[in-house]
Order: structure tokens, then C-alpha cells, then sequence
């Protein structure tokens, strides 16, 4: 990749918007981004001048390519923006082909899946962009008809002429469009909701031709002529380091062509990075991955497991307990006088709660394919944050990231797992050892589970008090975390607005933190996954002492808030972006839609069966939600789950959004009763689905309702903010059916199963 | 070691460990690459294939043991991609990322093969050795119940036809 000159900077920065024929017949449409997807992972940043960017390719015959340019990873991105695009051309949706854009920061700004940003960055540049493709079809269509454009209309990738009854396809008009001038943007239209024709119908991935046929279109599918197949083994101790190993042998066994150690740079920060790079340890490579891994079992190491093997869980939990005991390590926030208005309350309700780590566990194990040659590397990968990837095996290898392209490839799921990189930089290592031949990477299991960023675990020691009328007037939480000093471990903080803050007039939030040898990450919904399950149990609870109806209750709560302060300037805030914070109203509106579909209160149910209701603000949404749960004995069937929530002024894609939040339900349901992540001297003990589930079909309610607020907001994102409130909706249903309160996930700690 | 395979109709030669699991010789030998590894012990179901027309776990299936059987992958249920459950998979739009959806569609076709108009309790059962990360189980019982309406007949039939020894 050669960077683009100073010269043609200049000039596109001045055209703002560039058109030029592409080879081959057509026209091929460059526009700028809002400075404020450029400024997004820049850590806020002054974002550079505006690139241009190829997204749009209409041929002569009227074919129209349209470029996806973010990881696919099974949150529909891939339909979502280019469906933005096409429904301002107004082309036909079945007449759109999608390309897949390779990794290029250049050309297409920020190119990464986190923190449900896609939505909320791409909003207006990829409207603005179909919408100005648009304009110059018409203008073009109004010089070839001469008549005045506003007497031309659009439809299916064709510009009409009613009343001479005369028509041409952007097909026909791409080569004069090609030598128009770029239109002015200040004047772009963009459509009413009303006139959508592909925004806001539901549409079918676009690969799912390939998906139910079995193409091979995944990370681990790549294949690439002479490709040998790698597996690499580390210590299950996270720094640990190869003494010695027994090489020779390895290379003697059928099919293996190579076996070395892979050395890494040592950490010494007392706080783990988030994202700490390669490890040490032995790569074997070989003809086939069987090949591989059959000899990986016949490895001897002798290893220097480091200063984390005295790390484990029980050891963690009795630091805890210590802690718990001690006064607070740090305040991190004081409203009014908690302590006062404890003492002075009606009732005091006062509970533990606890949440331990757990793993991500995407079903394709962690791979990547790569090959070094004449310097250069080339891989095929499917990270959730490509251009950080990029920038760690460049800096790892001492490769320039201009002499490394990157081929962006499905992924069979990401959440969070792939933000991190360190099964890139492991096979560019290892290609770079067999320079010339494509070298294909693939973890086992037991490789991805025991060597992840766990989502952390922790513990919550609450108190709060209600008076005689039943309202909350003071809260007190001592947060136990991972950390040193005043470092957060990686996605281990809270942060000092979580709420019921700005709720309760006398709100106390203080931390303390012990060391930690095992990394820790992001996990779909990072930090709201755990603290809602927390707050809104709690909530719950509050509501019982206070003999209020636990809706209701929230409602109250709700409507109490102190107004929302403005929103900070810059950065900051989970997913990489400043939070607004958490508007009440929308709350109360999506917490009303969901009563209402569920008819809170008004259904006679049997013994053991119940309702349990939660919300959760996290992602720049809104959900509330309610489950339906009967209870027998130890076994709980979830029979059905409400959810509403408000993303904003529309769903983009409902077939996309009613799936994600599907999987939001169960994929919390699974974190709720079955996963945990425990460690013994240093090292990770579960290895594979056995020991750390997920919830299976049998187990899946047997019908979850889906419902949006559709409120004036811009639309925002649905990867994560589903999931959280579940938790807690299903916890809250459990003490109701059956007066269990859990306080401890995952719940089958408490004896407790999915029926 | 050599082995004669019947893979979706054809038959071809392999010369491989004879513990190499059929998953391993479909992907890497065989460049099949629509069953999946997921987990190596057959915990999530997304290597099935069907082997003598009946469903395995292909992540732990050795190749030895295939024999003279009629192995079928995805890639071989249909010809174009037009098997009841194909179609139902895109009408309903069931995959998110999709990694497992080879397994689920090859469990599927086993199931309605035998239960041509399964129950939720039949598909619940049958199909519950595979895992979907994503959570789309609800959409998985609304896509077979549409195929089973489709053509459950036609489904039964290409199974048994590619199952044949």
C-alpha cells in the first residue's frame, strides 16, 4: 500500500466529494466521512482531514457494487450500512452486490465492531453518501432528457420523467455522471422515514446463500495454495516461558514440517494492558491441523510458569472477603450524605453480590492466516479491531503496518473476543519464520478458553435505606475489583455516574481492588453485564422492603432523577465513545411498552410461575424487559421474555434487530445460570462447552417478544444493549415464583438448573 | 493409510492416519470446508455430517470407521441449495454469524428425515447437541417446522437418497 500524496490530499480534501470512471465501464463515487467516525478509536484525537472513501460502483449495465467496510461478525453489519447507502441511491436491494473492503484506514476511516458504534457513526455519512449519488443521477438524467431536475424522480436504480413518460437507468447515465462535478452536500435531501424502501424492511444476510449451501466463507475456511496448518502451545500460566522442549522429537513425528519456540517481549506493568500481545510458547507446523495438534499432544515442556502461578480463585475470593471488611481503597463518588441518610431511613436493606469471571468462547475458535514474503506480510483475519491487529503485529515484528495488508474475513462470532489480537500477531510470528509459505493458524478449544481476556469478576457489598413512604434515600456501595492503586484492571472499572446515581440524593460508590495474573476484557455489553444483574436485583429488593410493586417501583425511581447533566466534550465512556447519559424518560417509556405487552400485574398465574421485570441503560440504549419463569424445586424454565426497548427514530434492519436480540436473551440466560471461569495455581481450569455451557435449544424460551419505542433520537446500536437487563428480569422472577433471592452468579451455584 | 470415500455421491481416495478425525480429512484433505470445528469433543454439534444417513459428530468420528457408508456434508444436501431447510433457513433468516448453522441444517435433516412434522418437543431433542453462540434456537424451530410444511416429503427423500450404502 503506498500512501497517497500531498497533492491528491489537497485536491480531495477541496473536491469533497470525487467521481471517476473505473475501468471496465461505470462510475465509481469517493466521499468524505463526518469528522466524527474519523475521530472514533483515535482516542479523541484531532481527527485528520477528510479521505475519500470508494463505496459506491454503479457499471454501465446498472450493476451496483456497494462496499461493506466494517468485521462482520454476525451483528448484521454487513447488510446494515450498505442498506443506509442504497436505500439514498435508491437502487433495488436485490440488485446490490456487496463487497467485502479489505483493511484500509485510508480509504475507509475507522473500520472495527465494538461498543454497538457502527449504527450511531455510520448513520448520516453512509446516507449522505447514497443521497449524493443520487443527486447526480438526476442532474445527469435532467442534461440527457432536457428537462429541469426537479421535474425527475427515482426508483430502482432508474431516473424518471413522468409526464414524457421517458426514463434512464444509472447504468445508462454512469459515464456522464463520471464528468460531473461533485454535488453540493449543504444541498442533499435526505428521505422522510416515510419514503424508505430497503431502510426499515426486514432483509436476509446478505451471505446466507452461502451459509446454508456451507461456502467457505469463515476465517478458518481460508486456503491458499502450499498452506501448511499451526497450532501453538502455551503456558497455561498467562507470562509463563518454554525452558526446554523436546523439538527434535516433535520434528521427527508424521506430517510436521517445523517446531519452535515463539519468544515474546517480558511485562513487567503491575496492571495487565489490555491488550498485552504475543505469548511465549511452541508452534508446530505441519501439513494438516490434525497433523499439528496430534504432535502438540506428544510435546514435553518444561516451563517457567512466572509470578502468576500462585494466582486462584479461592484465593481471590478470600481477598475479597478481606477487603470487603476493610474501609474502601478510594471514593469514587459522594452525593449528599449516604451514611446520614442510612441512619436516618425507615428501613436498611443490606446485600452482597457476586459475579465471577467468564470466557466469550465465539463458536470459530481464535485463527488467522498469514504469509511472509519479501519482506511483506499478507493475512487473512477476523478481528473485531483489524487496525489495531495490524498495528500489533507491526510493532511486534518490526514490519512497517504499510508493508502488511489484511484481508478482512467473516467471523463466527465475535463478542469481544476478537478485539484483541494475539492470534494475529502468533501466526504473523510464525509465518515469518517460514517466509514464502501461507501459514494457517487455528486455536483448539482449550486454547481459546484458557488463554482469554475473561470478563472480570467481582463483588458488590451494598446498603441502602427507604423511608416511610418508600423511597430510596441513600445508597453505599463498596465495589470489589481487580486493579493496582488507582488502575483498573482491563474492563474491570465502574464508573461514577452507574446508576441509581443522580437518582438517590445520597449516593456513595467507593472501590478497592487486589492484583490479578489472568487478563481480562471487554465481553458483549462489558461492565452493564454483571452490574445490571447487580443493581437491578437489589432494586427488586428494595421495592419488596418497601411492599411496593417492583414496576412501579422503577417507574418511581425513575421519575425522581435529578436532570441529565450536559454531555462531556470528548472521549471517554464505554464503547470508545462520550455517553450522553441516561435519559429517564426513555427508560420510563421503554419500561411502560414493556408492562403493557406483558400485562404486568394483570395475569393469575399458578404457584412457582411468575414475572420478573429489569432495565438497564447501557450502549447508547434502552431496554426493559420481563421474564416468565416457572420455578420447580431447583429447575427453572424460562417460558417467555418481553423486550422493549428504544435505539432511536428506526430499526434499520428488523429481521437483523429481532435476531440480536434474541441472542441477547441467551446469550445472558447462559451467563445467568451456567458460566464460570475459575483459576488453580495460575491456570484457567475450564477447557471446552462441558465445564463452561451455554444455554442449549432445549433450554431457549419458548417465545421471546420483541418491541421498539420508536422515539425521535438518532437510531444507535443493538450488539450489546439487549443482554444486560435479562440477568436480572429472570433473577427477579425466580423470587417471586419461588422466594429464592440469588445473589451469586452463575445461579447454579445456588443448586439451581434450566429445566 | 488409504481409505476409499464415498463423499456426497463421489468417490475418492484419501491416504491418511487412520485415527484422523473425518472432520480433519472433509476440511483439510478434502477442502470441504461447510462442517465446522468447534470444540473437538462433541459439545456443540457444528462438525455434524451424515454418515450412512444418519447424523455425526465428525470432530470426533475417525476416518477409519466410515468404511463403504455414504458420507454427506452441507455442501451436499441439495444440489443448488434448494433442500426444504435450505430455503427455510433464508425465508426466516435464521443465522447470525452462521459458524453453526452447517451443523444445525445436517441435525435437521436427519431429524425430518425420521419425523417428517416434528413437534417443538421433537426438534428440541433432536437438536440439542448443537450449540448456537449467537442464540438463534427460536428461529431454528420456526425454520423447521417451515420446512417440514414445504416439503417434508422431498426432505426425507434426498436424505435417504444420499444416506444410501
Amino acid at each position: 500500500m503506498k500512501r497517497k500524496d500531498s497533492t491528491q490530499n489537497v485536491l480531495n480534501r477541496r473536491s469533497f466529494f470525487k467521481i471517476s470512471a473505473v475501468a471496465g465501464g461505470g462510475v465509481m463515487f469517493s466521499f468524505p466521512f463526518a469528522s466524527d467516525l474519523l475521530a472514533q478509536g483515535r482516542g479523541g484525537a484531532a481527527p485528520p482531514p477528510p479521505n475519500p472513501n470508494n463505496f459506491i460502483k454503479v457499471a454501465l449495465d446498472g450493476t451496483v457494487t456497494i462496499v461493506a467496510k466494517n468485521p462482520e461478525t454476525g451483528q448484521g453489519v454487513r447488510n446494515m450500512l450498505p442498506m443506509m447507502i442504497a436505500d439514498e441511491l435508491d437502487v433495488d436491494w436485490k440488485n446490490v452486490r456487496l463487497e467485502q473492503a479489505d483493511f484500509d484506514d485510508t480509504k475507509y476511516a475507522a473500520q472495527s465492531s465494538g461498543g454497538s458504534t457502527a449504527t450511531p457513526n455510520a448513520w448520516t455519512p453512509m446516507r449522505q453518501a447514497g443521497a449524493a449519488g443520487r443527486a447526480l443521477f438526476i442532474t445527469a438524467a435532467a442534461q440527457k432528457l432536457g428537462v429541469p431536475e426537479a421535474e425527475l424522480t427515482t426508483g430502482a436504480g432508474k431516473v424518471n420523467h413522468a409526464s414524457s413518460k421517458r426514463s434512464a437507468t444509472y447504468g445508462e447515465l454512469a459515464a456522464a455522471v463520471a464528468k460531473l462535478p461533485p454535488p453540493d452536500f449543504s444541498r442533499l435531501k435526505l428521505k422522510d422515514p416515510s419514503e424508505y424502501k430497503i431502510i426499515g424492511k426486514k432483509h436476509s444476510a446478505y451471505d446466507i446463500g452461502k451459509i446454508v449451501t456451507g461456502a467457505p466463507i469463515f476465517g478458518v475456511d481460508v486456503t491458499l495454495p502450499g498452506m501448511l496448518h499451526a497450532c501453538f502451545e502455551k503456558c497455561g500460566v498467562f507470562g509463563g516461558k518454554v525452558v526446554k522442549a523436546n523439538l527434535d522429537e516433535i520434528k521427527k513425528l508424521p506430517g510436521v514440517k517445523h517446531a519452535f519456540v515463539v519468544e515474546r517481549p517480558v511485562i513487567t506493568d503491575a496492571v495487565l494492558p489490555g491488550e498485552p500481545g504475543l505469548e511465549n510458547g511452541i508452534a508446530i507446523v505441519a501439513e494438516t491441523w490434525w497433523h499439528a495438534n496430534s504432535a502438540r499432544k506428544k510435546l514435553v515442556v518444561e516451563w517457567n510458569e512466572g509470578p502468576n502461578a500462585g494466582d486462584s480463585s479461592v484465593g481471590y475470593a478470600k481477598k475479597a472477603e478481606e477487603l470487603g471488611k476493610a474501609a474502601p481503597q478510594r471514593t469514587l463518588r459522594a452525593d449528599g450524605d449516604a451514611d446520614a441518610a442510612l441512619k436516618s431511613a425507615a428501613k436498611v436493606v443490606e446485600a452482597s453480590y457476586s459475579y465471577p469471571f467468564i470466557a466469550h468462547a465465539p463458536l470459530e475458535p481464535q485463527n488467522c492466516t498469514a504469509v511472509f514474503k519479501d519482506g511483506k506480510l499478507e493475512m487473512w483475519g477476523n478481528s473485531q479491531q483489524p487496525g489495531r491487529g495490524r498495528k500489533l503485529v507491526a510493532d511486534t515484528l518490526g514490519v512497517a503496518e504499510t508493508d502488511i495488508s489484511l484481508h478482512m474475513v467473516r467471523a463466527g462470532g465475535g463478542f469481544g473476543r476478537r478485539l484483541t489480537n494475539d492470534y494475529m500477531v502468533e501466526a504473523a510470528w510464525i509465518a515469518k519464520q517460514v517466509p514464502g509459505v501461507p501459514v494457517k493458524l487455528i486455536w483448539s478449544r482449550e486454547d481459546d478458553m484458557r488463554h482469554d481476556y475473561y470478563r472480570p469478576g467481582g463483588w458488590q457489598n451494598l446498603k441502602a435505606g427507604i423511608d416511610a413512604s418508600g423511597k430510596i434515600v441513600g445508597w453505599k456501595n463498596h465495589f470489589l475489583s481487580y486493579g493496582d492503586g488507582e488502575t483498573f484492571a482491563s474492563s474491570s472499572a465502574m464508573g461514577p455516574t452507574e446508576f441509581p446515581q443522580r437518582f438517590v440524593p445520597n449516593y456513595t460508590l467507593q472501590s478497592s481492588v487486589q492484583r490479578l495474573g489472568i487478563r481480562t476484557g471487554a465481553l458483549r455489553a462489558p461492565s452493564s453485564n454483571a452490574f445490571a444483574f447487580v443493581i437491578q436485583s437489589f432494586i427488586d429488593e428494595l421495592a419488596h422492603a418497601a411492599g411496593k410493586d417492583p414496576a412501579q417501583f422503577r417507574l418511581d425511581l425513575l421519575a425522581s432523577g435529578a436532570p441529565l447533566p450536559a454531555p462531556p466534550a470528548a472521549g471517554g465512556g464505554r464503547g470508545g465513545f462520550a455517553p450522553p447519559g441516561m435519559n429517564a424518560d426513555r427508560m420510563i417509556g421503554a419500561m411502560k411498552l414493556a408492562m403493557e405487552k406483558c400485562e404486568w400485574g394483570k395475569k393469575k398465574y399458578p404457584a412457582g410461575t411468575a414475572q420478573g421485570i429489569a432495565f438497564h441503560f447501557s450502549h447508547m440504549g434502552y431496554f426493559a424487559e420481563v421474564a416468565e419463569v416457572t420455578v420447580t424445586g431447583t429447575k427453572v424454565k424460562v417460558n417467555k421474555v418481553w423486550v422493549a426497548g428504544d435505539i432511536g427514530s428506526q430499526i434499520i434492519n428488523p429481521s437483523g434487530a429481532e435476531n440480536l436480540v434474541h441472542g441477547g436473551v441467551i446469550d445472558g440466560m447462559s451467563e445467568l445460570m451456567l458460566q464460570e471461569i475459575t483459576v488453580d495455581k495460575g491456570k484457567v481450569v475450564q477447557g471446552n462447552f462441558n465445564t463452561h455451557g451455554m444455554v442449549r435449544i432445549n433450554q431457549a424460551p419458548i417465545a421471546i417478544e420483541t418491541h421498539f419505542v420508536k422515539s425521535t433520537a438518532s437510531p444507535t446500536g443493538l450488539g450489546e444493549p439487549s443482554l444486560p437487563p435479562v440477568l436480572p428480569a429472570i433473577a427477579n422472577a425466580i423470587f417471586t415464583a419461588s422466594g429464592k433471592r440469588l445473589r451469586q452468579l452463575p445461579l447454579s451455584k445456588a443448586g439451581m438448573s434450566w429445566a | 493409510m488409504a481409505f476409499k470415500l464415498n463423499v456426497n455421491g463421489h468417490t475418492t481416495s484419501v491416504d491418511v492416519p487412520a485415527d484422523m478425525p473425518l472432520l480433519w480429512v472433509l476440511r483439510d484433505v478434502l477442502n470441504l470446508k461447510a462442517a465446522k470445528f468447534g470444540c473437538g469433543m462433541a459439545q456443540c454439534g457444528a462438525c455434524t455430517v451424515h454418515v450412512g444417513g444418519q447424523p455425526v459428530r465428525s470432530c470426533m468420528y475417525p476416518v477409519s470407521q466410515v468404511g463403504t457408508k455414504a458420507v454427506t456434508t452441507l455442501e451436499g444436501l441439495s444440489a443448488n441449495g434448494t433442500h426444504p431447510l435450505q430455503q427455510a433457513w433464508e425465508t426466516v433468516d435464521v443465522p447470525q454469524c452462521g459458524y453453526c448453522q452447517a451443523g444445525q441444517i445436517m441435525s435437521a435433516a436427519a431429524l425430518l428425515a425420521k419425523t417428517p412434522k416434528p413437534t417443538d418437543k421433537d426438534i428440541d431433542t433432536a437438536m440439542s447437541g448443537n450449540l448456537c453462540r449467537c442464540g438463534t434456537y427460536l428461529r431454528i424451530r420456526e425454520a423447521i417446522h417451515k420446512a417440514a410444511d414445504m416439503g417434508s416429503n422431498a426432505a426425507a427423500k434426498t436424505v435417504q437418497t444420499a444416506g444410501k450404502e
